[in-house]
């Protein structure tokens, strides 16, 4: 005891108890925290966390609220996940240019490292869908690009069209083109559903599928070939009506007056 | 057409100007008549001609050759071979080449005939005179006495019961062409009222099966915000009606939170905030899923008919003529989400036996 109460006053004494306490709360919070929260709390994970709440204050309080409580220009963030800061900040829609029917996608200013410390933080605000892994959206299977295909024409092609084109919806919104779309940010869409597209989560729609989805839309957006030759933008009949109208007459026309004014009289040959 | 259109403006009256050069100063308004004949280079050159000849046969000479090209291309061409082509990218080879071959065989007879026409067939100008169309007075005259005779000598202004009569019996005779509509199928009886719901009662609903999937669903699994598209249990991709029994049957599930739906009895026939809607159109029977689930608005693509899930599917835009039908659902025993009867309504859209 004495040779305790000596060392009291010893420099590191301070540091030693503030090491015990927190070795203490951590065991005991290890010991009552629900399994994932724990798991959730690792030193790198809080820092991205603060990080994250940093960017957060600076980027998307003035709508969202300073803790992401929402607001009158902004929803609440509560539950969204890590899955839709990733979806809404990596395509560049979140933060949004300006109000009005749609946010639309743009250049995204953030660094994924930045994005990942966004998404941390509003994560920790409650449960919601988590940024999927590589595996999550590459489809391995052969058959994927098939059987997504018939999952998207009964899920997805009534807004964003049979090639993944996109379409207008009502009072200005609009289904985006998926061309080019990032693997992981289609995924994202279907887990979150982003602005006004609905949701399909894993309950109705499992992860397996959703992987064919975008399988499909990869194919279709990015490497299919077209046998046709002109794709005209996919639009189907609108496209290729103005083109056989405005093109194919037009060349008639053209034709038709070439022929009819240019003369073969033998004095101006 | 009356006579007093001036003569002296047709062009025979000015006969003695054709092919003569236009000098006529007193007259401002004077006929000018047509232009001098020029011969052209091949009227006057048979070389030129003969030129012009071989060219005209060298074109249908390409025309047969694409033609045999077209079929060529469609006997060697393997129908999945895709080739590069520059603009136009990645391509269908066969396609390409019967498009190709087949533009070329037509354009090249058109483009030989234009030829024929401008260099070597007679280029003459033929003026084509109009004479008034009227038959002379003499005639009309003959023409209107016998037709007043006619109708004398049938009696048809004295014998009312014949003149009535057979214009009842003109009237009539185009129903016979109603009646053969009948032809174009059997009618569809009760087909149109009922759907493959009906067969579930609450002693034994009908389980809501989730299309991606193939499962039933329970409650949980439609969260706020999403969209699920379901068809009735036993109903299978397989069974060889698949096509016509789900194109009255689709359903599409949105989960809205109940404090956000308006229309009462919507809520009551849904389940914790889960309705169900029919999915087909209530305008011409488009499939409509478009949803938005921030505003709950359903859009159908094909005349923008716009329905307000949250308010009953009430319509708030468009052509369609009343509200999506909404089919009463809950749980069976198990916690599934399961129908307990038909929609009360008839789906899709309006019919003249139509009850409400
Ligand atoms: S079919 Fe839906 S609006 Fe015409």
């Amino acid at each position: 005891m004495k040779k305790l109460s000596a060392r009291r006053r010893h420099p590191l004494a301070a540091l030693v108890v503030l090491l015990l306490a927190l070795a203490t709360t951590g065991g005991l919070y290890a010991a009552f925290a629900p399994a994932e929260k724990a798991q959730a709390d690792t030193s790198a994970q809080s820092l991205a966390i603060d990080e994250g709440k940093k960017l957060f204050a600076l980027g998307c309080s003035s709508c969202h609220g300073l803790n992401g409580e929402g607001g009158s220009d902004g929803p609440s963030l509560v539950g969204v996940g890590s899955a839709a800061v990733d979806f809404q900040v990596g395509t560049g829609r979140m933060p949004a240019q300006q109000p009005g029917a749609q946010v639309p996608a743009k250049k995204n200013i953030y660094s994924q490292a930045q994005i990942d410390q966004l998404a941390a933080f509003v994560a920790s605000l409650g449960p919601g869908p988590v940024t999927p892994a590589k595996e999550q959206y590459t489809a391995t299977d052969a058959d994927a690009v098939a059987k997504g295909g018939e999952l998207f024409r009964t899920n997805c092609a009534q807004c964003h069209n049979f090639a993944g084109q996109g379409g207008a919806l009502t009072k200005g919104k609009y289904a985006p083109s998926l061309e080019g779309v990032d693997a992981k940010h289609i995924y994202e869409a279907m887990q979150t559903g982003p602005q006004n597209m609905p949701s399909f989560p894993d309950t109705t729609m499992p992860e397996e599928q959703k992987k064919q989805i975008v399988a499909f839309v990869r194919h279709t957006t990015n490497d299919e070939p077209n046998p046709g030759g002109l794709t005209l933008g996919s639009l189907g009949p609108v496209t290729e009506g103005l083109f056989g109208w405005i093109f194919g007459l037009g060349l008639l026309i053209a034709v038709a007056i070439w022929v009819a004014a240019h003369t073969t009289k033998a004095k101006k040959s | 057409m009356s006579h007093d259109i001036s003569e002296e403006n047709l062009p025979e009256s000015h006969g003695d100007s054709h092919g003569h050069a236009v000098a006529v100063h007193d007259d401002p308004f004077a006929d000018p008549g047509l232009p001098v004949h020029e011969p052209r280079r091949t009227d006057i050159d048979e070389r030129a001609a003969k030129r012009a000849e071989r060219q005209v046969s060298l074109m249908f000479v390409i025309s047969m050759l694409a033609t045999i090209g077209f079929i060529a291309s469609y006997v060697i061409f393997d129908i999945d071979k895709i080739v590069y082509i520059f603009p136009l990218g990645h391509v269908s080879a066969l396609n390409f080449a019967l498009g190709l071959t087949l533009g070329v065989a037509l354009f090249c007879i058109g483009a030989g005939a234009v030829h024929w026409a401008r260099t070597l067939m007679s280029d003459h100008e033929i003026p084509a005179e109009r004479h008034p169309i009227e038959a002379d007075d003499e005639v009309r005259a003959d023409v209107i006495e016998q037709f007043r005779t006619g109708a004398a000598e049938s009696g048809f202004g004295r014998r009312k019961m014949i003149r009535n009569t057979m214009i009842g019996s003109m009237a009539l005779v185009p129903l016979s062409g109603v009646v053969l509509l009948r032809d174009l199928g059997p009618m569809p009886e009760q087909k149109l009222n009922h759907t493959g719901w009906q067969v579930a009662t609450p002693q034994k609903p009908l389980q809501l099966i989730n299309v991606n999937t193939n499962e039933p669903m329970k409650p949980e699994d439609v969260i706020v915000g999403s969209l699920t598209f379901a068809k009735p249990e036993g109903l299978e991709e397989e069974a060889e009606d698949f096509q016509v029994q789900i194109a009255k049957d689709a359903l599409m599930l949105v989960r809205i939170a109940p404090d956000d739906i308006k229309d009462n009895e919507s809520r009551d026939k849904g389940f914790e905030g889960i309705l169900a809607y029919s999915k087909i159109c209530t305008h011409v029977g488009c499939p409509i899923s478009l949803y938005e689930q921030q505003t709950h608005h359903a859009l159908c693509p094909c005349h923008q008919s716009t329905f307000d899930l949250a308010d009953g599917a009430r319509v708030i835009f468009g052509p369609a003529g009343h509200p999506l039908p909404q089919l009463k659902i809950t749980t069976d025993e198990q916690g599934f989400l399961v129908a307990t009867g038909d929609f009360d309504e008839p789906v899709g859209p309006s019919f003249w036996e139509r009850k409400r």
